[in-house]
């Protein structure tokens, strides 16, 4: 029998390389569960290619209504993702063991978070253009457009884990996490709407690109705090 | 915060003090008390229904009580709660793996989280748990006597002084059953303690193991 002692804490895991995990390791659950991971883009690619046959085939009136399309779009497709953010996690007991891992759950989730971005945030912005182009978008509105979806869907992702975490023992959690996020995302969809147009026009579109990153930088604050209250709450 | 009793392990001692926990309407834990020092096993033994998942739970910091107090190595738990986790290994009632990966990178990715986990450590433990030879393969693919091995892989490979377990001969085979007795016996000789939920007799030592019945009225 092995007299050893116990050792605690010498080989223990930084902060920074535990997310990185959490991140690796979200990442590659996502590339092995491709249908989850295509859903949102395949539903953004869908809605915004409905609009045209709903309206007019008329580009100017297209590119009129383009920011609100696009946005709702990216609004309603990050919604799409979220219900998976913790719910998987959270059944099969990885969420309790990330709150027993002795590092800060607020961090882990918040590497959780980053994840969903770029599994969902980031393809989103990348897709943004081809849809802007279906919609009678010029070419020199495009950098724009993908500035404003990028920075927009970190925001979107952060207030999102909070509503995520919030639903966490709630069956068919869908509409009420709807209706914790939707409200909470208006300043994200007036912004970002709003840099959309001004990008159109060709005019400076800096200012509402600025709101929508200084909206990502409160939820970096302050979103993961209340996303990990949420989790232990949920959890008890 | 550095706990007092770190760095000795005779001072290690977990100890519950009056615990009452509320499920709504339910009193589930009724002034539960008991104290574990290094070396020892407390098996908690009790109907369905009787509250061991939950006391396990609330020993864990999982779950708040409404009275009473938890202390590890003299210690209040509440006050430096992620200290305590890093000198506890919990496994409750299903492995936590992820059925898309592998064991190898379950454990990776789980025990990783607390601690740098090398090829060899894994393969060891894996092997110790006659959990190698399917380590590469998707956990969806392993029965649940197998997924169970993996975890126990999992909670070697923590090296906590603590042990929290809820059933963790379920679904194990006769001879697996015996292992983990084995594996808790080694741990409380290394200065470990252990609480653990289960129905049928450990295999351990009587010298080291207390009993605690849980009534389920």
């Amino acid at each position: 029998m092995s007299t050893s002692v116990i050792e605690t804490s010498s080989t223990g895991t930084s902060a920074l390389e535990a997310a990185r995990l959490v991140l690796a390791r979200d990442i590659r659950l996502a590339l092995r569960k491709r249908g989850q991971l295509v859903q949102p883009l395949a539903f953004f690619a869908i809605v915004t290619t409905l609009f045209p046959l709903g309206i007019s085939p008329e580009l100017s009136r297209l590119r009129d209504v383009a920011p609100g399309v696009l946005w709702v779009a990216a609004l309603l497709s990050s919604l799409l993702a979220l219900e998976f953010l913790f719910r998987d996690d959270a059944q099969d007991g990885t969420l309790e063991q990330h709150v027993l891992s002795g590092q800060s759950l607020t961090w882990l989730l918040f590497a959780k978070t980053v994840a969903h971005w770029l599994l969902t945030g980031l393809p989103l912005a990348v897709m943004a253009p081809l849809a802007a182009l279906s919609l009678g978008v010029p070419a020199a509105a495009l950098g724009g457009i993908i500035a404003a979806v990028a920075v927009g869907s970190v925001a979107l992702s952060l207030i999102g884990s909070i509503g995520a975490a919030l639903t966490l023992g709630v069956k068919r959690s869908g509409a009420l996490l709807s209706l914790l996020t939707l409200p909470l995302s208006m300043p994200v969809l007036i912004f970002g709407a709003r840099a959309t147009e001004l990008a159109i026009k060709g005019a400076g579109f800096a200012p509402p690109l600025y709101l929508l990153g200084a909206l990502a930088v409160l939820g970096i604050t302050l979103a993961p705090l209340a996303a990990a209250a949420a989790v232990r709450i949920s959890l008890e | 915060m550095i706990y007092p009793c770190r760095e000795s392990m005779p001072e290690r001692r977990l100890q519950a003090e009056n615990l009452h926990l509320w499920r709504g309407d339910r009193h589930v834990l009724r002034g539960v008390r008991f104290a574990v020092n290094a070396g020892e096993c407390l098996q908690i033994t009790g109907g369905n229904g009787a509250g061991k998942t939950s006391l396990l739970r609330t020993l864990s910091g999982l779950m708040y009580p409404e009275e009473g107090t938890i202390s590890w190595c003299g210690s209040n738990i509440r006050r430096d709660m992620q200290a305590f986790h890093a000198d506890l290994a919990y496994i409750g009632h299903e492995p936590p793996l992820k059925p898309d990966l592998t064991a190898r990178e379950n454990l990776r990715y789980w025990v990783g989280v607390r601690r740098r986990l090398t090829n060899d450590e894994m393969s060891r433990e894996l092997g110790r748990l006659g959990a190698e030879q399917w380590s590469n393969r998707p956990v969806r693919t392993l029965s649940a006597g197998q997924k169970r091995r993996v975890a126990l892989a999992g909670l070697l490979l923590m090296a906590a002084p603590l042990w929290l377990l809820d059933e963790p001969t379920t679904n194990l085979d006769t001879e697996g059953q015996r292992l983990v007795g084995t594996l808790i016996e080694e741990h409380l000789a290394r200065g470990g303690l252990a609480v653990a939920a289960i129905h049928h007799e450990l295999t351990i030592s009587a010298a080291v193991i207390r009993r605690l019945e849980l009534s389920s009225k």
